[in-house]
């Protein structure tokens, strides 16, 4: 009895010192889909947390990386955990909407900084101390309708998955076109997961409008795209949007998606920008990084998100240091400041600007076109 | 809507049924022999096609790996339980090998084909192969010490196993999806009607597999052995019909038809590692049709489903699945209404 309960002692104390960093670490507490739906998202980006720097403005980082299989459910115990037992000095996830979207409230309520790694829109209220790292759809959307605009479009027909990712590309996109005057014809949807866009695509080819958008990610990209070109559609006529900028949609999409569109962040194509671009050279950055441990051609927006958040960490840590230390309140709150005040952020996916009343921030000069040329990008000037 | 889209709705509807009817056939088949409904269905389609998409790459894939582990954790097992029961030694090795043999040459096999970057057909087989084999073993692992129990308890199980077969999906073949080449590249136009070469091989290969089936059940020794362990499990046992091995080999075409389902929709759309298990779910909404019981049912059914989701994601996309998944309730009630209050289960 006497050496179970010794033992019980020592494995809760063993137990206190894992939970427990070294005073003053900064601890970051990253909760990403590793299993379910949008792994394809969360295993680039743990990639990607893999490269983070040892230390941050001078503090030693501390990351614990949990996975929360895609589950709100999961994601909010997880929040819970890095804030009551971790008390992290910064939430970073989850990569899907709808999961990163449950964090906020208990991010709000541990009054703790959320790094979001998905674009999630908020109800006016929610999400005060929720950032986001990716560029709001309605930023990508601007070069999209931009080209538009210049070629003279006039209608276009939407194809997007039937979540969340394709209602908030639909409700962005749509005032943009509105003032454009650019008519929305056909309004589809389809699953990653269906094994066939026949229906939508007859019905999107028939109405014959200028242009197509399909909302999709990664290789699920790929079957709408392929579904329209097969139904004769131009495949110069369609578009595709930022989360579909990856080698996935033309590894799988192969002649198919020759000649079309596609929205995207500029770190994927960071070699291919313009001098004049703010993120080139992080972006160039980002893709040596990465590229040297993943192999070439593995670099990818989510990936770049991850690099990101280092880049404004090393911007507002040293701001928030000067009101506290890492893992007070204080320092917490400070941090939220320096995020809101910092100003102008060249980071490798765009320009930030967070304001206390803007947590997206991306300006509109961030979001680039390119265009699919023999199995490779293109920047559509 | 004009006939010319009906048409191309139609064949894209039966299209996508022949390969719904194969898996409720494979649904029917494992219910009616061993009283398990079995989920991870789709699963075998999602591991066709996708282990064929890795050998295509000419790198060796995780099925293989988990088809040897599997072998070897049912060896060790009947090896304990040959112990218990006091076996000859002789008797011992001669069952553990029978388990390690077919795996172990198809391991072997894949490892010295997978760098070769063989023939699409031989590539095929080496697929078929993996994922037949892959069938009984799941059987002997996850049901056969739960044969007797309840058709809830079973029900259960598969759960497990599916989640189990979808997370080691994950791990073999990533997140991202992949589109296998297709098998016969010709195109026949009709009208507006396109029927691609890939589209009359899922027609053939189904019809095919149907007749096959029919005639192993209706002129096999071991087919009639099936049956009779459907109709009635304890009287097939006092008649000299091992359970246990009808079970495993009714999963083994349970596998079998999976992975062929999946090199049959492998070119047609992009597949996901866990793609299957709606696929699975719509042969299973079939497989209901025939009450899992009636395998002509269950085919009528797999094209009904099949037609019913081709013109609803024409008319109403968002609500695709909804309208198909909702089928499943009036048939339900049909049914009932046809058999009345009588017995819950046996």
């Amino acid at each position: 009895m006497k050496t179970i309960r010794l033992i019980a002692a020592a494995a809760a104390g063993l137990g206190a010192l894992a939970a427990t960093p070294a005073l003053a670490d900064l601890t970051i507490g990253v909760s990403i889909s590793l299993t379910g739906p949008t792994s394809a998202l969360g295993i680039p980006t743990k990639n990607g947390i893999a490269l983070w720097p040892k230390e941050i403005g001078g503090e030693k980082l501390n990351v614990i990386v949990l996975d929360d299989a895609t589950d709100p459910t999961l994601a909010v115990k997880n929040a819970r955990k890095f804030i009551t037992e971790d008390k992290v000095d910064i939430i970073v996830g989850s990569v899907a909407t709808p999961v990163a979207a449950a964090m906020a409230d208990v991010a709000t309520e541990g009054k703790t900084v959320q790094l979001m790694l998905s674009p999630v829109n908020l109800p006016e209220g929610r999400g005060g101390w929720s950032f986001r790292m990716p560029q709001s759809t309605a930023v990508m959307a601007i070069p999209i309708v931009e080209q538009w605009k210049k070629l003279g479009v006039k209608t276009y027909g939407f194809l997007g998955y039937a979540d969340a990712y394709g209602e908030a590309w639909l409700k962005d996109i749509t005032p943009l076109t509105e003032k454009a005057g650019i008519k929305q014809v056909v309004v589809e949807r389809f699953a990653r997961t269906d094994s066939s866009v026949t229906g939508q695509a007859l019905k999107l080819v028939a109405a014959n409008p200028d242009a197509i958008l399909v909302v999709a990610s990664g290789s699920g990209a790929a079957m709408p795209h392929k579904g329209l070109v097969e139904r004769g559609y131009a495949k110069g006529k369609i578009y595709q949007t930022h989360g579909a900028a990856t080698m996935d949609l033309i590894r799988v999409g192969g002649a198919d998606v020759e000649g079309s569109f596609v929205s995207s962040g500029p770190a994927v194509v960071a070699e291919k920008l313009p001098d004049s671009n703010a993120s080139k050279v992080l972006g160039v950055q980002f893709k040596n990084q990465f590229e040297a441990v993943n192999g070439k051609g593995s670099a990818n927006q989510f990936a770049a998100h991850a690099f990101d958040v280092v880049l404004v960490l090393q911007k507002a840590v040293p701001l928030a240091l000067k009101k506290g230390k890492p893992g007070t309140a204080e320092f917490r709150a400070a941090l939220k400041d320096a995020f809101e005040t910092m100003g102008r952020t060249p980071v490798s996916q765009g320009v930030l600007n967070w304001t206390a009343t803007d947590h997206f921030g991306y300006t509109p000069e961030t979001g680039v076109l390119l265009k699919i040329v023999s199995g490779d990008w293109q920047v559509v000037n | 809507m004009d006939l010319s889209t009906a048409g191309i709705l139609g064949l894209d509807g039966v299209t996508n049924g022949a390969v719904y009817a194969l898996l409720a056939l494979a649904t029917v088949l494992v219910f009616a022999v061993t009283r398990v409904i079995f989920i991870p269905q789709g699963e075998f389609v999602a591991y066709g096609a996708l282990t064929l998409a890795l050998l295509q790459l000419g790198k060796v894939p995780g099925t293989v790996w988990l088809l040897v582990a599997l072998a070897v954790v049912a060896a060790l097992i009947d090896l304990v339980d040959a112990i218990r029961r006091g076996l000859p030694a002789a008797a011992m090795l001669r069952g553990a090998l029978r388990t390690l043999v077919a795996p172990g040459i198809v391991a072997a096999l894949t490892v010295w084909a997978a760098p070769q970057k063989l023939h699409l057909l031989a590539q095929s087989a080496i697929t078929l192969a993996i994922v037949t084999l892959l069938g009984p073993l799941v059987y002997r692992l996850a049901y056969q010490r739960l044969a007797d129990a309840t058709v809830l308890v079973l029900l259960i199980v598969s759960v497990g196993v599916h989640f189990a077969l979808t997370g080691l999906g994950l791990v073999f073949f990533g997140a991202e999806g992949f589109r296998n080449p297709s098998f016969w590249e010709a195109r026949f136009s009709a009208g507006a009607i396109t029927l691609s070469g890939q589209t009359v091989i899922i027609f053939i290969a189904s019809i095919v597999l149907i007749v096959g089936l029919f005639l192993f059940f209706e002129r096999t020794l071991r087919g009639k052995a099936l049956r009779a362990t459907a109709v009635n499990r304890l009287g097939a046992r006092l008649m000299g019909i091992s359970t246990s091995g009808a079970g495993k080999l009714s999963f083994g075409l349970a596998a079998f038809i999976g992975a062929l389902s999946g090199l049959l929709i492998g070119p047609t759309t992009t597949i996901f590692y866990d793609s299957g298990f709606l696929i699975g779910l719509k042969g299973f909404v079939a497989a209901i049709f025939g009450a899992l019981a009636s395998y002509p049912a269950a085919a009528l059914g797999a094209l009904l489903v099949g037609v019913l989701e081709s013109f609803s994601s024409f008319y109403a996309s968002a609500f695709k699945e909804v309208i198909v998944f909702t089928l499943i309730i009036p048939v339900l009630l049909w049914r009932s209404f046809q058999r009345g209050h009588d017995d819950e289960e046996e």
